[in-house]
């Protein structure tokens, strides 16, 4: 599961979401200034449209406060509060105001800043998801390069169907079937949750990263634990993002492996390996740097049904969580988080290639 | 695009057709084909084909394992998991077929006028997409549905409404390519209005990759679809919808593998074979990859 526009082949990335990555951009003042408008007019956009969905809801978000007892007064009183009253223009200003100023509501359920909230879930999200696309760009790269070099020939078959399987497994299914197998039947992984109940709280702080966390602590039990509970989820989740990575390292390969300068080198008696490694592989690795980004953004996605059949207490599971009690400035940030992060992954894909390509310079 | 522009049904059919041969010399995307064909085969005659009736509470045979009598078993209700599934492929044409009917024409109306007007117009719908395109399918098919209020219609029309940038897109790519022809400044010589070059002479020239486009993104469509079913967002039961299934098995999913296992090689074989098709058609497409040889 990647993004949805994501590129299907080398030539469609020109035709990129923002647009931004292929234009090569120098570092022009002009350019520059033209791209911060532009994300700029974009972010404006994301707000209008989480404001728009959060004021679709069918949940009447006073009632939800007040409760079904309240009396008319109680009901008005928090309906003036909450700015209800105004004209909608001017409540999508004051919400406007209110995230720049970093205020993105308070959350129902917890009683918390929402912004708080999130920010305690994220780095179980951003361990899982880390651990993820390590799993899956080492995959897919490597899948990818022997396609690309066998292609049309059953290693070639094989590893379209392998990398297919992933993309179409779908995802909470499969963290199921993983469950019952490697969990319940074979025990050779931790179940949900992101360490055994047994350690819960033992490690707390600094990064918030489990991993790290225990090791610094130098609580080798706690990480043992942390790693076998980690190591299911982020398999499947590395997986079913390492099709695409596949695809788009088998695509930028065959490109390479068609041009003259590959026919030179292996006449000039260079191995097959050194070829393929040392020459073509080396000049698609900015590429690569592109789609990987772009992959990790697109694991929050899948984060969301695999946190939620791990009861692993990130990012995801916090989304569906308050989507279910109709929390709604919770998912509207949630949403607008994700749409940030999504338009910063894109940004800097797009440094990266100007960094990493000489030509770009 | 080498066909000649004609305003008619033939610049569709004629790739089309090419395409489809090409998709049956493949043998994955045959495969895929197949499976697609039997998918249809299955929801046109499931009445004929489900041993039980689908929603049938049998509190006496609760969560009896496959075999004897129940090919699938069945669920903690006591009904056949098996005949769940038949019925279940209705919902997942439906689906694929409404998201399809919604998605296209709006991606082609708004991609082919903002190509074709250009200017503020093209700029602000541009934009638009941009944010949409900002955030990954489920996401925002979740915002919506919860805005909603959960239930199949509502999911599909969320993601109809998370899925019809790319096309959009991908249908003013191509109007760039064909406002510049010579038949359109023909057609606009002879006095057509904007609004009726768009429809005859620039729609029909679209269609074809729209048409391909969709295909690709109906995976997508069914992943996304049994994900909000799973999250209790989508079908709602007794439904016989794959993703709720799983959602209600997963609670006896230790002891009762088959609730969750059946319901969920359905969901992993129909977006396989999309998936499958996909790919042969993108490879039938991209002429780079036709010329492609192995390694010397």
């Amino acid at each position: 599961m990647t993004a949805q526009d994501a590129p299907e082949t080398a030539s469609d990335i020109s035709a990129n979401p923002t647009g931004h990555r292929q234009r090569r951009l120098r570092l022009r003042p002009g350019r520059i200034l033209g791209q911060v408008i532009s994300i700029a007019v974009t972010l404006f956009g994301l707000l209008l449209l989480t404001f728009v969905i959060g004021r679709m809801m069918p949940v009447d978000p006073v009632r939800a406060i007040v409760g079904e007892d309240a009396s008319p007064d109680t009901y008005m009183q928090v309906y003036r509060q909450l700015g209800l009253d105004r004209p909608l223009w001017e409540q999508f200003l004051i919400y406007v105001g209110d995230v720049l100023r970093g205020d993105f509501g308070t959350s129902i359920r917890t009683g918390r800043p929402v912004i708080e909230d999130i920010l305690a879930v994220m780095p179980a999200t951003i361990e899982l998801a880390t651990f993820a696309i390590l799993i899956g760009a080492g995959l897919g790269i490597t899948l990818g390069v022997v396609a690309a070099a066998n292609k049309d020939r059953w290693p070639d078959h094989l590893i379209r169907i392998v990398s297919l399987l992933g993309h179409s497994m779908p995802i909470f299914w499969t963290g199921m079937i993983g469950l019952i197998l490697f969990y319940a039947v074979l025990g050779w992984v931790g179940g949900s949750g992101r360490v055994s109940d047994f350690y819960l709280g033992l490690v707390e702080g600094p990064t918030g990263l489990l991993l790290i966390d225990s090791l610094l602590a130098g609580e080798m039990e706690v990480f043992r634990s942390a790693l076998r509970h980690l190591v299911l989820p982020a398999s499947i989740l590395g997986y079913a993002s390492a099709a695409y990575i596949t695809r788009m390292t088998r695509s930028f390969m065959l490109d390479q492996l068609n041009q003259e300068y590959i026919t030179t080198a292996r006449v000039k008696g260079l191995s097959r390996s050194r070829t393929i490694w040392g020459h073509a592989f080396v000049n698609i690795r900015v590429q690569l740097v592109t789609i990987v980004a772009l992959t990790y953004g697109g694991l929050l996605e899948g984060a969301v049904l695999i946190e939620t059949v791990f009861a692993w207490p990130g990012f995801g599971q916090y989304l569906t969580n308050n989507l279910m009690i109709g929390d709604m400035s919770a998912v509207m940030t949630c949403v607008l988080l994700v749409g940030v992060i999504f338009i910063t992954l894109n940004l800097l894909s797009d440094v990266l290639y100007r960094v990493f390509d000489p030509r770009t310079r | 695009m080498t066909a000649l522009p004609r305003s008619t049904g033939l610049p569709l059919l004629r790739p089309l057709g090419n395409i489809l041969r090409a998709l049956l010399r493949n043998p994955p995307s045959a495969f895929g084909l197949t499976i697609i064909g039997l998918l249809l085969l299955i929801a046109l005659f499931a009445p004929l084909l489900a041993t039980h009736d689908p929603h049938a509470v049998d509190l006496d045979n609760t969560l009896r394992p496959p075999g004897g009598g129940h090919l699938f078993g069945t669920d903690e209700l006591g009904r056949d998991i098996y005949s769940r599934l038949v019925f279940g492929t209705r919902i997942t044409l439906r689906i694929i077929a409404l998201v399809t009917v919604i998605v296209g024409p709006i991606g082609l109306i708004i991609g082919t006028a903002s190509g074709y007007v250009g200017g503020l117009f093209d700029r602000i719908m541009m934009r638009i997409t941009d944010i949409f395109l900002s955030f990954p399918a489920l996401i925002l098919s979740l915002a919506f549905v919860a805005a909603l209020g959960p239930s199949l219609n509502n999911a599909i029309i969320a993601i109809a409404l998370t899925s019809w940038p790319p096309i959009a897109r991908l249908a003013r790519a191509e109007t760039l390519t064909f406002r510049a022809t010579d038949y359109v400044a023909a057609a606009r010589l002879q006095g057509a209005s904007t609004l009726r070059i768009i429809v005859r002479s620039i729609m029909p020239m679209c269609l074809p990759s729209v048409v391909i486009r969709l295909t690709l993104n109906m995976a997508t469509v069914i992943l996304t679809a049994a994900g909000l079913g799973f999250l209790g967002l989508g079908a709602q039961p007794p439904l016989p919808e794959w993703g709720a299934m799983i959602a209600t098995g997963r609670r006896y999913m230790i002891d009762s593998w088959w609730l969750v296992t059946f319901p969920g090689l359905a969901i992993l074989l129909v977006s396989l074979a999309f998936n499958l098709v996909g790919d042969g058609l993108r490879d039938a497409l991209d002429p780079r990859q036709m010329t492609g040889r192995a390694m010397p």
